[in-house]
């Protein structure tokens, strides 16, 4: 079976670095292992390489299938792949499994070279900026001084940005899509709900679950129905679900009666059994943390000040969690710089989501603006 | 957001000839960007367009433009104060709602500003109104059910508006199919371009 515009099957690879790391909460990593996966081939002059940051239950696996038998291809292979959007035929496209992570990259479900034993509760916590440190060395050693494009959305929208922060020489173009400078109250207090649904899980043992062969699944499937529905509009759930029950009459007892109710139920179970809780809640940690400004501190444009890249910004209308208000917010410390961005704002019903849509227009924008970048219209 | 045709490109020399070599240029509904790659080509400006349209906003990105997509009325607060040479709203000032706020917003932003407007006042339009019948012409290619065209002014409603708002004109031309008109602007004129000042 040969799928059309298809990266075809793909493999994923390791990269160990040897490079210690000092990490933003002052712990050292000796060395770490990122797992990562490439499409399309870099060219001659190293100049064609887009790095794709992924969100918070996002991975490595962006494009094509393990094999031909896999039920579902990588999260954004209707934007990846030969003639899409981001044209594999043209660039070089990493996808990579950020530290911390729970798909082969360094996390508290890996073994500590020191103790031999998983991480669990000792693994520390990671922000974005040990995350650009930690994708900055996979660079290097795939030999690229300067990436094309960073590319991202939600939170791989704040990496994108703060890539153009932290190496200003060697990102050419940040696309950041349903993003936002920081989190606001509202946010954070969503994921801390999230947390405390783990954290107050009876199996999550303090984060050493491991070595009892338990998960707290109960925790992580509460916290992924949670973010589920900040994911999505409430217009987009009435159309989707509405008051649909499940039955053809009330039940009238403690069973899911809505199919909103399956739904999530649905979504939580399989995010539950694939998903580590410890890697869950240090990702949220890191959203909590991000603030280029460093609580006010600095004003986002004096923060911008040495930005190098162009930038084309792209927000949802529907999303309330990372509301086109706050995509406004970046767009502003980029002209208040006199940064070369582009910003649209596209019609969407589907909330946050919105950017794993393919949207025709939203669609005709990054095919639009990915070929700006090699120079034809 | 172009309301009116595609330019003759002879406004263009003339809006050219007002903006500063190397400036930088804001274009409020800037359509295609069709104007600023021209200023880019022909007085090496840097800027940037807005645009309301998705069809526009998208031939802009391909044609090389920073486009920023936003409602002119909804608000400029994107722009800090005096962050641009130039702003300019090319035949665009007739679909605004406050069009006064519109031109206090651009003279806040830009140390020059420069609007173009259909004169409503051309005899064509007079000629089509005394037969009984709402203008279409060139500059007002739309009918009167379909326009997005809800303030349109005369040279002299104009030269009014400015007085009344105490808006400095400091240059204005008038046109007629690419020739400059210096009689009877208000009636033989079709284009009319004013250069404004921030105090």
């Amino acid at each position: 079976m040969k799928e059309k515009n298809s990266v075809g099957i793909v493999k994923s690879k390791n990269f160990i670095c040897k490079n210690p790391l000092k990490l933003d909460s002052g712990v050292l990593l000796n060395e770490f292992e990122l797992t990562y996966e490439t499409y399309g081939k870099l060219n001659a002059k190293h100049d064609n390489a887009v790095l794709v940051c992924h969100a918070l239950s996002g991975n490595h696996h962006l494009a094509g299938r393990y094999s031909s038998s896999d039920k579902y291809p990588g999260w954004w292979d209707s934007l990846i792949g030969p003639n899409k959007p981001l044209d594999t035929n043209k660039f070089f496209v990493i996808g990579v499994n950020n530290l911390g992570g729970s798909h082969g990259s360094t996390g508290p479900k890996s073994i500590n070279p020191k103790t031999k034993k998983p991480w669990g509760s000792t693994f520390p916590i990671i922000t974005i900026q040990d995350w650009i440190n930690s994708q900055n060395e996979l660079i290097n050693h795939l030999g690229i001084s300067k990436l094309s494009g960073v590319l991202g959305g939600s939170l791989g929208g704040m990496q994108a940005v703060q890539w153009s922060i932290q190496y200003p020489e060697k990102v050419k173009n940040a696309i950041v899509i349903a993003a936002a400078p920081n989190l606001t109250a509202q946010n954070i207090a969503f994921n801390e709900v999230a947390r405390q649904a783990i954290v107050t899980d009876t199996s999550f043992n303090k984060g050493d679950y491991y070595k009892l062969g338990v998960t707290p699944k109960m925790g992580l499937r509460i916290a992924r129905m949670l973010g589920h529905i900040t994911y999505l509009s409430d217009d987009v759930m009435g159309q989707k679900f509405g008051r649909k029950i499940k039955n053809t009459e009330y039940q009238y007892n403690l069973d899911t009666e809505f199919e909103i109710e399956s739904y999530l139920n649905y979504q939580g179970d399989k995010f539950a059994n694939e998903f580590d809780a410890n890697t869950y809640i240090r990702m949220t940690k890191a959203l909590d943390y991000f603030d280029p400004t460093n609580g006010n501190k600095r004003k986002l444009s004096s923060v911008f000040k040495e930005i190098q890249s162009e930038f084309l910004i792209i927000s949802f209308t529907s999303d309330w969690r990372f509301s086109p208000k706050r995509s406004k917010e970046i767009v502003k410390a980029l002209l208040d710089n006199n940064i070369k961005v582009s910003y649209a704002e596209i019609t969407a019903t589907s909330g946050h989501d919105a950017f794993l849509m393919s949207d025709d227009r939203y669609h005709n924008i990054l095919r639009s603006y990915f070929k700006r970048m090699l120079g034809v219209k | 957001m172009s309301i009116t045709k595609k330019s003759s490109r002879y406004d263009f020399s003339i809006i050219a000839n007002w903006v500063p070599s190397d400036s930088k240029v804001l274009d409020l509904g800037c359509g295609d960007g069709e104007l600023l790659n021209y200023l880019k080509a022909k007085k090496n400006v840097t800027g940037f367009g807005v645009e309301k349209d998705e069809l526009n906003w998208l031939d802009a990105l391909k044609n090389n433009i920073d486009v920023i997509q936003l409602d002119i009325e909804s608000g400029l607060s994107e722009f800090e104060t005096n962050s641009f040479d130039v702003v300019i709203l090319s035949k665009t000032i007739q679909s605004m709602q406050n069009t006064e706020i519109v031109i206090k917003e651009m003279l806040r932003i830009g140390k020059h500003v420069i609007v173009t407007f259909p004169n409503f006042g051309y005899w064509k339009n007079r000629l089509q109104i005394l037969s009984g019948k709402m203008p279409t012409s060139d500059e007002l290619p739309y009918a009167w059910f379909d326009t997005p065209n809800i303030h349109l002014c005369t040279i002299e409603d104009f030269d009014n508006f400015c007085q009344k708002y105490r808006f400095k004109i400091t240059d204005r031309k008038i046109l007629t199919d690419k020739k400059s008109v210096e009689i009877l602007p208000n009636i033989f004129g079709a284009l009319a371009l004013y250069k404004l000042v921030s105090k």
